[in-house]
């Protein structure tokens, strides 16, 4: 079987504001379910490594980690070649217990922005308060970028990593790179 | 442009990351049910003028359904409380009768 | 005549000379510049020709207020008309041309009109170009067209590039004068997260122009000291060249950012939008000076006394040499002293007050040897394209000239209103404040958020106070206010400085100069000067019996050109309500809406333009199909290939190929597109039960049934084909536009209506990678491919299995769209590409072509399968489509069921699905409708069908087509008549739906 390849396979702009990476296929598999139930809980544990997140939160260690998603679903982040045994674990541990696991590995595309005016090219393109005071490192926040819906998270005070669909991968990039047009500082997140 | 607070995943964002829709507080009238019900419960809506009670998903962002007590003409938002419900909770009569002391929540609710 | 004095000019950077031009002409100015304040420096008051009458038009004011200085700036990809001198900044290589004259601004054909005037008053157009009707779409619209419009709309795309900001605060202050940053000040030392914002390069409004102090020192020292305390403070945005532009519900502000219109050449997008959403805002806007009504009163050289100032102080222009001043108030005197103090000439001040004793202002003005008329008026002003002369007159008579004095310049000022467009765009109310003549924000009626409060707070001048002291007071009182009402406590060391208090006499408000002007003189007395309104438009308005204001704005114009009225309004309604014998409050004013100033098309679009004007949705093999010849097809945002065509191929030709490959040997198509959603739980079954029309609960798990969805109206929305994956799980395929709608209308019923129901859904469309392997060879190309049993017995028709083709984890459903034998096949779309290579060469000897969506389309219609969006148009049941087999007999309940019960619904006139095929063998128009006998009571033929589907069928040889026809059915082999859009009329006999392989052996093979 041949390697799995993204959807924009590593493309990259470094000539803006914020430089704007492509990433790697990355395991991703959308969990619903009764998050508080430990048929749940125990095998994110397990998978993931890190503790369940808080409403909107993100935990990520070491490029595995869990995202709260809504009231009842979760998306679990880890290495793409895992995907298939960790489904195995959530499967085995949900036994005949109502809830539903499923790879959306292939069906996302993953961004990563970084330097820093990362927090305003977001805020060019997403309704959201991108302001260190109001978006740490450890929150996801789901909403539209332009026309597409899209989640996004700070892995530090000046990189985000974005998810979008994989189809609209193009879309998102060159929204991404207009928003980081060179000359487009807003300077407005200043430290 | 309005701001809602999704009771679902507690963000408070600008109206184009939801999506509305319509009237809350419906009941369905299926296969059995005469003719006036089911014109009423497909086409008859209430539009009035002050509180109103509606149907709105966080399209964009968590993607899940819940309900909200509007004032249609000074568009002051009372609350938004869960889709899953048939009748207005009490908190949300509570804050519309204080803000709206005249108001007299709808026979339905 | 206007020219640069030596002295002045605090905004100038004198050390950079710029050259610039206007009509062709080279001209020099200063970095620091406004276009007006150029072109004024080089003698060129005559800038313009009015809309209606072409009367040459000169500069009148300094700010957004501008109603003549109308420009066309740039060249090419960065022309843009109508853009005001006034807010302009000057830079070198500027290029500026008039408008809205021809052929040239001096020599101006149109200003004939003015002759005419007196024929063409208020309401003209509507009188005049009513009869004969026919006149009006073949010669009067083409000329009044010709004639109309301001600028030149630009011919080339925009050069530019723009883009969007969404900014969050807790207090946003718009306006960066002395009180805006005032407010700022103590927003920001409570704590709050405040934006400033300033429609200008600089910061202090007008304070610095009119002068004052504040606690001792000079009010510029006070504003530099406000600005760097600012500057240094975190929790502070600072932002000049960005206009507040509206203000919307529950606390949403567009502001409009200048960033490279200074600075051309310079990187970055041009405009920003700056969509702000704040917990209060205070709109410290300022006021805006009105004009006097007097006849003349738009020859070129009678400008608005501030703006005389303005020049004077911030550019070192001097409007000319000999200035009349004419006021209803003291601060026009400020204009006389700032004039005579810096060497020029006041003949005189004409007061139209009559007042008991000199005020600061006045005996200032006389100490300078300034000659004060009290009681006196203009009565005309004369001059052509310069004022040359000002005939004066007592204010109390009927315009008899007392005496004329020679000047090249007017200054006048009937008092100040308070910028309340922002406080009023989302519903703030306004009050009359007869003292100071104008309307006011009325504090007990703001416009109301989200929390049912008020979220617009006005400041200073905006706010009806217009002393430096009583601006600086009442801007920090209302800070502190805001601030309060937003949880922040005010240390009690921040308290309001003081300012030197200046007194000032009220002014009387002259609202027609003479009050007595007659006819004549009314005719000359213009209100809007871009859309040549006058006092007697208005007052024939009245007289024509329009008491609203909304009718009269509309009926004269006044107020509707690109300046909105900024300067027109308060005459104008003043004038109105003199005219009707009624308060200026009860007319009341026109509404006021966003934006305050016009901003670019280019900013409210944003980012979405050229590539990421919309998003387009691409497949896993996008690239492939592109470099493959691929005909793109638009579904949704999707692209999809339309066909392939071959180099020297026509798209005829190539779907014609690719249908008859397919039929032969073997296609590919890429299905990635189609919806693929899981449905789980123990509920699973028996939710599809209610959203498909038939049984879906019963399927067993290995098997997959086509399905239908409708909508609670009864009406078909979707169908396609189901997959038990396990006993609680279901894979649901819909429509290539059906897959997000799809999914949403399942979690809104599993949310909204059924949610004790355990049932999970996951839209998983975009995880696989789906290909249609068609043909009669599809077989052996899997088998080729190696893996999994793909035989007969192993993989059964409308039978699914998971397994491994080539190496390729895979999902094997055996279902047919086409008739053929046929697998569609799922990989992970990460690996799409290369299964989809390893397909094209497996199939190589074996004749695989790839084969788009036309092909697709003709291959169901040749098996009569109906299509969602062709046979379906949101009117159509299933009923109508001779789908009855997939309807539940069995089921209480699905979605539609009970619509489709209605009596309309049963009606067996509904027009129903037949094949219709012509009898010539061409090709059945798009949409075409049957003619039957008689017409209807709109004596239009009546109608007894329409063609849903077309095609040539090559096949067949023939055209085949599919339509909905009044007893359709009951009628095969009858011949109808469609007539075309190209004039002929087709026959097209009535056949069975289903044109090839009727009993479906191919695809069972």
């Amino acid at each position: 079987m041949s390697e799995p390849i993204s959807a924009l396979q590593g493309a990259t702009y470094t000539q803006g504001i914020a430089e704007i990476t492509a990433l790697d296929p990355i395991g991703m598999i959308s969990l619903r379910g009764d998050l508080t139930a430990s048929y749940l809980k125990k095998p994110v544990k397990k998978i993931t490594g890190v503790a369940m997140p808080e409403v909107r939160g993100i935990n990520l260690d070491a490029g595995k980690g869990v995202a709260w998603m809504s009231p009842d679903e979760l998306l679990l982040i880890g290495p793409y070649a895992d995907v298939a045994t960790n489904l195995e674990t959530l499967h085995k541990a949900i036994g005949s217990n109502h809830a539903l696991a499923v790879n959306v590995s292939d069906a996302r595309a993953v961004f990563r922005v970084s330097g820093v005016h990362t927090r305003e090219v977001l805020a060019k393109l997403a309704p959201v308060d991108t302001s260190r005071d109001a978006f740490a490192p450890g929150t996801i926040r789901r909403t539209r970028l332009a026309q597409v819906p899209a989640a996004f998270w700070m892995i530090d005070d000046d990189t985000a990593e974005l998810v979008c669909f994989r189809s609209v991968a193009q879309y998102v990039f060159d929204l991404l790179k207009t928003a980081a047009q060179p000359g487009s500082e807003v300077n407005y997140h200043r430290g | 442009m309005l701001i809602l607070t999704c009771p679902n995943c507690g963000i408070t964002a600008e109206e184009t990351e939801f999506h509305a829709g319509g009237e809350a507080h419906l009941t369905r009238h299926g296969p059995g049910a005469s003719d006036d019900d089911f014109e009423k419960y497909l086409f008859m809506r209430e539009n009035p003028k002050g509180v109103h009670f509606e149907r709105w998903r966080h399209v964009y962002g968590c993607g899940k359904w819940f309900h909200a007590a509007r004032d249609t003409t000074t568009l002051e938002i009372f609350g938004t409380y869960t889709a899953q419900t048939s009748t207005v909770p009490q908190d949300i009569i509570d804050k519309i009768t204080d803000r709206r002391p005249d108001w007299q929540p709808p026979e339905t609710a | 005549m206007s020219t640069r004095i030596a002295t002045g000019g605090r905004l100038l950077n004198k050390s950079n000379a710029v050259s610039f031009s206007f009509n062709g002409k080279q001209l020099r100015g200063y970095e620091g510049d406004t276009l007006a304040s150029a072109l004024l420096a080089n003698d060129q008051m005559l800038v313009g020709r009015s809309f209606k009458y072409h009367r040459p038009r000169g500069i009148v004011a300094a700010g957004p207020e501008e109603p003549n200085a109308l420009m066309n700036l740039g060249r090419g990809g960065r022309f843009e008309p109508n853009q005001r001198a006034t807010t302009t900044e000057l830079f070198d290589g500027l290029d500026a041309t008039s408008q809205n004259h021809w052929p040239s601004l001096e020599f101006d054909m149109g200003a004939i009109n003015k002759h005419l005037s007196r024929f063409l008053p208020a309401g003209f157009y509507y009188k005049m170009f009513i009869h004969p009707r026919p006149f009006w779409k073949h010669v009067y619209e083409p000329i009044i067209r010709h004639s109309a419009g301001l600028g030149k709309a630009p011919k080339e795309q925009d050069a530019d590039s723009y883009e969007h900001f969404h900014a969050f605060c807790d207090v946003l202050i718009i306006g960066g004068g002395v009180a805006g940053l005032e407010a700022a000040r103590t927003a920001a030392r409570a704590g709050a997260k405040v934006i400033l914002l300033e429609q200008t390069a600089h910061w202090g409004g007008r304070a610095a122009v009119d002068g004052g102090a504040v606690e001792e020192a000079s009010v510029t020292s006070h504003i530099d000291g406000l600005v760097s305390e600012l500057s240094a403070m975190e929790n502070v945005q600072m932002r000049t060249r960005v206009m507040g532009a509206g203000v919307y519900d529950h606390g949403y502000v567009l502001g409009y950012e200048h960033l490279t219109d200074h600075a051309p050449g310079a990187q970055g997008p041009r405009h920003r939008l700056w969509r702000i959403r704040a917990g209060h805002i205070i709109t410290a806007t300022g006021a805006i000076e009105r004009p006097l009504s007097f006849a003349g009163n738009d020859i070129p050289g009678v400008m608005l006394a501030a703006a005389v100032r303005d020049y004077l102080v911030n550019f070192g222009v001097s409007v000319g040499d000999r200035t009349v001043v004419v006021t209803n108030n003291d601060d026009a005197y400020r204009t006389a002293i700032a004039v005579t103090e810096a060497g020029l000439n006041v003949p005189a001040i004409l007061d139209a007050r009559v007042l008991p004793e000199d005020s600061t202002l006045m005996a200032r003005a006389k100490e300078l040897g300034i000659r004060v008329l009290m009681g006196h008026a203009v009565s005309s002003v004369t001059g052509g394209k310069r004022v040359t002369a000002v005939n004066v007159c007592s204010q109390a008579g009927e315009g008899a000239v007392l005496e004329t004095i020679d000047c090249d310049a007017v200054a006048m000022s009937g008092g100040w209103s308070p910028v309340v467009h922002l406080w009023s765009h989302c519903g703030g109310k306004l009050v009359w404040d007869a003292r100071l003549a104008t309307f006011r924000p009325d504090v007990n009626h703001p416009p109301i958020g989200a929390d049912g409060h008020g979220f617009v707070t006005a400041a200073g001048a905006a706010a009806g106070f217009f002393s430096l002291d009583d601006i600086l007071h009442d801007a920090h009182a209302a800070a502190d206010g805001v601030v309060t009402t937003l949880g922040f406590k005010l240390p009690v060391d921040v308290v309001s400085p003081n300012a030197e208090r200046q007194e000032e006499t009220p002014l009387a408000p002259v609202w027609m100069m003479p009050h007595g002007a007659n006819v004549k003189l009314r005719e000359k007395t213009w209100l809007d000067y871009q859309n040549d309104v006058k006092v007697s438009d208005v007052r024939l308005a009245a007289q024509e019996g329009f008491v609203s204001v909304e009718h009269t704005k509309r009926y004269t114009t006044l107020g509707m050109a690109t300046d909105q009225g900024k300067l027109s309004n308060i005459n104008g309604l003043a004038t109105l309500a003199g005219a009707l014998d009624a308060d200026i409050p009860t007319v009341g004013t026109t509404t006021f809406r966003p934006p305050y100033h016009p901003i670019s098309m280019g900013a409210i679009g944003g980012e979405a333009r050229g590539d990421v004007f919309q998003p387009l949705r691409r497949t896993p093999m996008h690239d492939w199909h592109a470099a493959n010849g691929a005909e793109w097809e638009p579904v949704g945002h999707w692209r999809r290939p339309y066909s392939y065509n071959r180099p020297g191929e026509t798209t005829h030709d190539a779907v014609m190929r690719e249908v008859t490959n397919t039929r032969t040997n073997m296609g590919l198509l890429d299905a990635s597109t189609l919806g693929k959603i899981i449905v789980k739980g123990p509920d699973a079954g028996k939710f599809l039960d209610m959203l498909y029309t038939n049984m879906m609960s019963s399927l067993k798990p290995g098997k997959c049934r086509y399905g239908l969805m409708c909508s609670e109206n009864g009406f078909l929305i979707d169908d396609g084909v189901v997959a038990r994956i396990d006993d609680d799980t279901f894979l649901c395929h819909t429509t290539t536009g059906g897959a997000d709608r799809i999914h949403q209308h399942m979690e809104e019923w599993l949310q909204t209506e059924w949610w004790d129901w355990q049932v999970y859904v996951a839209n998983v469309t975009e995880q696989y990678a789906q290909i249609a392997v068609v043909g009669p060879n599809a077989r052996k190309c899997l088998e080729k491919l190696g893996g999994m049993d793909v035989s007969k017995d192993a993989l059964g028709f409308m039978e699914w299995v998971d397994g491994e083709l080539g190496g390729f984890k895979c999902r094997i459903y055996r279902i047919s769209f086409s008739g053929e034998l046929s697998y569609e096949i799922a990989v992970d779309a990460g690996v799409g590409q290369a299964f989809w290579d390893a397909l094209m060469v497996a199939g190589n000897d074996l004749g695989v072509m790839p084969y788009g969506t036309e092909c697709l389309h003709i291959l169901r219609a040749e098996k009569g399968f109906i299509m969602i969006g062709d046979e379906t148009d949101g009117t159509v049941i299933p009923q109508d489509l001779g789908l009855n087999w997939a309807i539940s007999k069995k089921k209480e309940d699905y979605l539609g069921k009970r619509a489709q019960q209605r009596s309309h619904m049963v009606d067996p006139t509904r027009w129903k699905l037949v094949g219709l095929e012509t009898t010539d063998g061409s090709t059945l128009p798009d949409g075409a409708y049957a003619v039957g006998e008689g017409v209807n009571e709109n004596d239009q033929s009546n109608m007894i069908g329409r063609v849903t589907s077309t095609y040539h069928s090559p096949t067949l040889g023939k055209g085949i087509a599919m339509g909905l026809v009044l007893n359709g059915p009951d009628r095969m082999g009858e011949v109808l008549e469609f007539p075309g859009t190209d004039g002929k009329i087709y026959h097209a006999k009535i056949v069975d739906p289903v044109f090839y392989d009727k009993e479906g052996e191919k695809q069972n093979v």
